[in-house]
């Protein structure tokens, strides 16, 4: 299809512009699904009302008809054809879908985290963000995505892609924007009372603008974007792409907290977190629960709430003090030093 | 016997008692399906009322009637409420109970006191819905999906219960037409010979025999979920969130087809009557209702394309969905065939069978689209999706169901409804739908995701044609019910078989007597053999 008619048919069809060659690609199988459709609804309605028509009943007297029976060949013929059209789109769709699940060379890889009802974004060198997902143009990136409470969905109309955010799992997501420009995303799976807010802005970037908000600095279209950059918090001077655990593993530093909690499975002024997570506490009040995220969480911000006994009540608060990309950063390292964390994704 | 001394006060399943309690303890199946019919097309108009306030609230972004929190219960009602207390009883449980015996030339249903039980089972389980829908609020749509459904704090627990329960009066009926089928045909009555509707309805017993213990297991599972905290589907207590949805998409995918196989049944029936011909292949139609049963149940899938299932998996479901879709379209082929040489005679429930063939061809091919893996990726849970489902479920199984209820009106009432009426509706039916709709589809391109109170303002002209449009459905289907209170009273009285079917329901009284038939059914001529000349006395004269 010529790109002239491709973009006629977009606007007919009220189909955002395509940022992607995926997402061109992917229309291209659209116009002809969509094409095919319409034509065979016409034809069918079509058909019905020229019989309607030829074969209309003169006078209330009804008249006999003659017994038409198509043999079931022909019938099966042409559940055939059809059958082999719609073999062809499903052909070419089952090779854009693996297209979209495979991840180029080289992708910039980004956490995504869905939360009621916000978007987190965290990559290993640049900046942590809600609300607004900054990438370089003309750079494959991989997006990472998981949802922390319930599933999400994360939806970027423009580039005709859809992945759920689920808890406990992640999945993931590759896109080449080719050009610069700012692009809605949504939140696609009902979530609760702001599911229809749960908005964010893709902004990508020319390369070399890009490499300034690395450094730094707030370039004019993420700034539009309206969403909380956190420039302040979570920078890193690393350049290599690291995952989040190890990424947990330099906050806990720089926040001082392997200075009372060790990773070897010793107690200290603190817990051990080695085998910390999902194992069974019990607290100076008797009572037993679970340490989840909930709970990790909970003791950094409030840690005389819920005191496990046999340690000096000695923790300070970190609430306020930390980004919460760095919160769910060191909770996924101490995820990774459960005894089981070999085994589980 | 003439029809005019069968239709003595009292010899038709309407006279003889006339009391409320003989109406509550009837084991007529005429009287079990008149009541099922009444009772679903109330909650039509429920659900209906809230879809006309979903869509004035979508008239303007932000607020504009309701605030976010009554919208998402509302749209939860909506769904309840039009699924499973309208669309999968309406036309089994109603037109099937009342049509199923006539068509096959038995006096009765092969229970009828389980058939009467599963009315009231309906009913609680409807009354126990509605007063969680109402009272407790729930705000998860009609899907359930954990774990927000396991952490609202609004009240889950009785709609789950209700559908719960509503789930055994479909599975009860279903075992009952089972039975029926096999064993209480007229001696004669060969399977080949049967009218298709009963097919259809036979197709749409087994799928609600074997799909809907899978809805109750789920269904518990979550209320245990939700009053117990175990963590069966919580990933933070070890579940996993994504087996709920293959468990409720492995009911509730062949769910579709249990509202919409019985409309098929009827589309079969009214477009042969009316254009007064065989259908063009019977054996093709029996095949692709026999083809839709079996491979409705292996495309659930389709439904979860971007919960991160593999490709593979994902393509698997893709073929699937197609082989099923192949079905339909041998359908729709076939009645489209069926027309060529008939004697056509345009009544209302023809046209509703125009516009069904359209709208069912739109709406199953967008279904071929949205199967096709990577345009799914767009329009999955976007306004795309839901303009898809309603071509199918309003465009489709509510369209069918007008054509019923005008194709049968004089069989189940004795009367005629008046027919300019009739077809000034059912263009304004179709209108008032593709209004609604067709802009729907274009939301979902642009990306207006579904369930959604708010939106951007780009999107907002797009909103209001379609809330136009939902007006115009409402008053035509206001008017509908109108007319034909109308007519139960006022109405030209009917003659036995006003349509001149051959159809066998048509061969008894219009109202049939108690036990429908007076002696045995004369079946001999079959029940799409338009080849002789009508005989002038109707029916009862027939050899």
């Amino acid at each position: 299809m010529i790109p002239a008619s491709a973009d006629l048919m977009r606007d007919v069809l009220f189909l955002p512009e395509a940022a992607s060659r995926q997402a061109r690609d992917i229309d291209a199988l659209h116009f002809w699904v969509i094409s095919a459709t319409m034509l065979g609804a016409l034809a069918v309605g079509l058909t019905a009302l020229v019989f309607l028509v030829k074969y209309r009943r003169m006078g209330d007297r009804p008249r006999p008809t003659r017994f038409i029976a198509l043999p079931v060949k022909y019938e099966l013929a042409m559940a055939g054809l059809l059958l082999g059209l719609f073999l062809a789109w499903w052909f070419v769709g089952y090779r854009q879908m693996i297209a979209l699940q495979r991840a180029p060379e080289g992708a910039l890889e980004i956490y995504v985290t869905g939360k009621q009802w916000m978007w987190k974004f965290a990559s290993a060198d640049g900046p942590d963000t809600v609300g607004v997902l900054v990438v370089p143009a003309a750079r494959p990136v991989r997006l990472l995505i998981t949802a922390r409470d319930v599933v999400h969905s994360f939806f970027v109309p423009a580039l005709r892609v859809k992945q759920d955010a689920i808890p406990g799992r992640y999945t993931s997501l590759s896109f080449t924007i080719d050009r610069p420009g700012s692009f809605p995303v949504y939140c696609a799976e009902y979530c609760g009372l702001s599911h229809s807010r749960m908005w964010a802005t893709l902004v990508a970037l020319p390369p070399e603008e890009y490499q300034r908000w690395l450094e730094g600095a707030v370039p004019p279209a993420v700034g539009e974007a309206g969403g909380n950059a956190d420039i302040a918090g979570g920078r890193l001077g690393e350049r290599e792409a690291i995952s989040i655990a190890q990424r947990g593993e330099q906050q806990a530093a720089r926040y001082g907290c392997l200075a009372c909690h060790t990773v070897d499975g010793q107690p200290h002024i603190g817990p051990t977190w080695r085998g910390l997570f999902g194992s069974e506490r019990v607290l100076v009040t008797g009572q037993r629960l679970v340490a989840d995220a909930a709970y990790l969480t909970q003791s950094m911000m409030r840690p005389m709430e819920d005191l496990v006994a046999g340690y000096p009540p000695v923790m300070p608060t970190y609430q306020g003090q930390m980004e919460p990309a760095d919160v769910a950063a060191i909770v996924e390292y101490i995820k990774s030093l459960r005894h089981d964390a070999g085994r589980a994704p | 016997m003439t029809p005019t001394t069968e239709r003595h006060a009292g010899e038709s399943y309407l006279g003889g008692e006339r009391t409320l309690r003989s109406w509550l303890t009837t084991r007529d199946h005429k009287r079990i399906g008149l009541m099922f019919l009444i009772a679903t097309s109330l909650f039509l108009f429920v659900g209906g009322l809230f879809a006309l306030l979903l869509r004035l609230e979508l008239l303007a972004p932000r607020e504009t009637l309701m605030g976010p929190m009554t919208y998402n219960r509302m749209f939860t009602a909506h769904g309840v409420v039009m699924v499973w207390l309208f669309m999968i009883p309406a036309i089994p449980s109603g037109f099937g109970n009342f049509l199923l015996p006539l068509m096959i030339g038995a006096n009765d249903v092969a229970f009828p006191r389980l058939n009467l039980a599963s009315f009231y089972i309906y009913v609680a389980g409807a009354v126990v819905a509605l007063f969680g829908l109402f009272m407790g609020g729930a705000d998860t749509g009609w899907t359930f999906y954990v774990p927000y459904s396991a952490q609202t704090a609004t009240a889950v627990v009785p709609v789950l219960i209700g559908v719960f329960i509503l789930g055994w009066s479909s599975i009860v009926t279903g075992v009952n037409f089972i039975a029926t089928v096999h064993t209480m045909r007229a001696k004669g009555l060969q399977w080949m010979q049967m009218p298709l509707f009963v097919w259809a309805i036979y197709g749409t017993s087994v799928i609600q025999v074997l799909a809907t213990p899978v809805l109750g297991l789920v269904l518990l599972l979550i209320g245990m979920e939700h009053l117990f905290d175990w963590g069966i589907f919580d990933p933070r207590r070890g579940g996993d969130p994504v087996i709920f949805q293959h468990l409720f998409w492995f009911y509730s995918h062949p769910a579709v087809y249990i509202m919409v196989l019985p409309a098929m049944g009827v589309i079969s029936e009214v477009v042969c009557a009316f254009s007064r011909k065989n259908p063009l292949s019977y054996q093709a139609i029996v095949i692709a209702t026999v083809g839709i049963t079996f491979f409705g149940f292996l495309a659930w899938g389709h439904h979860m394309f971007t919960a991160g299932m593999s490709t593979f998996a994902a393509g698997s479901f893709g073929i699937l969905s197609m082989v099923v879709a192949i079905f339909s379209a041998i359908k729709v082929f076939t009645w489209t065939g069926t027309l060529y040489q008939g004697s056509i005679s345009l009544k209302a429930p023809l046209l509703y069978v125009l516009a069904f063939l359209f709208l069912f061809v739109f709406g199953g091919m967008t279904g071929v689209a949205v199967a096709t893996m990577s345009l799914d990726v767009h329009w999955h849970d976007t306004y795309f999706v839901v303009a898809h489902f309603h071509f199918i479920m309003v465009g489709g199984t509510l369209t069918a169901f007008l054509a019923a209820v005008h194709y049968w009106f004089p069989k189940v009432t004795g009367r005629n409804y008046p027919e300019t009426w009739g077809v000034a509706m059912a263009v304004l039916v179709f209108i008032g739908f593709n209004v609604t709709f067709v802009p729907q589809f274009l939301l979902g391109n642009l990306g207006m995701p579904r369930r959604y109170y708010d939106y951007p303002e780009s999107m907002q002209w797009l909103h209001v044609i379609s809330t136009g449009g939902s007006w115009l459905l409402g008053i035509a289907l206001l008017t509908t019910v109108l007319y034909l209170a109308w007519s139960l009273r006022h109405g030209a009285v009917a003659t036995d078989n006003p349509w001149h079917s051959a159809g066998f329901e048509w061969r008894t009284a219009s109202p049939p007597p108690p036990y429908n038939f007076p002696g045995s059914p004369a079946l001999h001529r079959g029940a799409y053999d338009y080849t002789g000349q009508e005989p002038p006395e109707g029916p009862a004269a027939l050899p």
